[in-house]
């Protein structure tokens, strides 16, 4: 990541949606609602609203509050990777 | 969560740019209108690109109905828009999303807001909706750029109780429309039994700016922003 704040007007950026298919490799549960906390600026929401930007290798998810980066997801040849260090805590949603 | 062989076994040209696709999937069970799927398609190199599309409609398992909106230079929906035909055999991955769903026992008013080809999982829902014969007040507010890019107005304009729609057209409107084409605005958006105080339901999808617009011009109405679901889509 080159900067912690994406740009502002971005016209590009998605969200947590976008990411249910790839995160459906890693996680048992449903992740649109599943329940992220940002270390950064403490904003607990559910993951459908983070904010998501796409890219061939995978996507990085960021808070929609303050821009910090919650999860970095790589899909690699020997299987999906989430780095979650920007995520204090991810919580499964209700069954 | 697995990916499941898809064969293509219908294809229908709704606008010009616009595709109706139905595969037939078997072990795809249990989708609910407002899910997605991801499509896989992988070139004879090994070559894969992978793109999620939202669910036309619902309640037929073992069965796929997508609704594709060609993106210029896409890696993705120029095959599914002009070259995929009965036969053809890709990959799809779902359902998927538990968020953007409505539910059909729900009884709460629902507003949706689509942009452009944003209406494909509004589509499900309605269908959803007039399938089971459930009442719940549903209000479609529609922005294309014109006439010709509206996707199943046909169906959309069919007269059902407790339904009402609205087109806003933004570069050309049809002949004799009452408004010249213009942008959606807080008018599209209030009508009686729709507002915040009516415990509404309110979902969005569209391509980004359009559902920021649309979510501001919400929130600035009174409804919470827990109550407005967003969906945006990116291209190709």
């Amino acid at each position: 990541m080159s900067s912690p704040a994406a740009p502002a007007a971005d016209r590009t950026a998605l969200d947590g949606s976008a990411l249910a298919g790839t995160l459906s490799e890693v996680y048992a549960f449903e992740t649109t609602r599943a329940v992220v906390r940002c270390s950064s600026c403490g904003h607990t929401d559910v993951l459908a609203r983070t904010t998501v930007h796409l890219s061939a290798m995978g996507g990085v998810v960021r808070c929609a509050t303050c821009a910090a980066v919650l999860l970095v997801v790589v899909e690699r040849p020997d299987g999906v990777r989430v780095s979650a260090s920007g995520a204090a805590w991810v919580q499964a949603p209700p069954r | 969560m697995s990916w499941h062989v898809a064969t293509v076994v219908g294809a229908r040209p709704l606008t010009g740019t616009a595709r109706a696709l139905t595969l037939a999937v078997p072990g795809f069970v249990g989708a609910l209108p407002g899910q997605h799927v991801d499509v896989r398609l992988t070139a004879p190199d090994g070559y894969q690109a992978t793109r999620a599309y939202s669910l036309a409609e619902t309640g037929h398992d073992e069965r796929v109905d997508l609704v594709v909106d060609e993106v210029p230079d896409g890696e993705v929906s120029p095959y599914l828009v002009r070259d995929a035909r009965p036969g053809d055999q890709l990959e799809v991955r779902g359902p998927l999303g538990g968020y953007f769903v409505w539910h059909d026992a729900d009884t709460a008013p629902v507003l949706l807001v689509a942009g452009g080809s944003g209406v494909v999982p509004f589509l499900a829902m309605l269908r959803a909706r007039r399938s089971t014969g459930r009442r719940a007040p549903f209000r479609l507010v529609c922005s294309v750029r014109a006439p010709a890019d509206a996707i199943e107005r046909g169906e959309v304009d069919t007269p059902d109780r407790g339904f009402d729609v609205r087109w806003v057209f933004t570069r050309e409107a049809p002949p004799g429309w009452p408004t010249p084409p213009r942008r959606i605005t807080t008018d599209d958006l209030a009508a009686p039994g729709f507002g915040p105080d009516d415990g509404t339901d309110v979902f969005v999808c569209g391509p980004t700016g359009f559902v920021e617009a649309a979510a501001g011009l919400l929130t600035a109405l009174g409804h919470p922003p827990d109550r407005v679901r967003t969906e945006r889509f990116g291209g190709a």
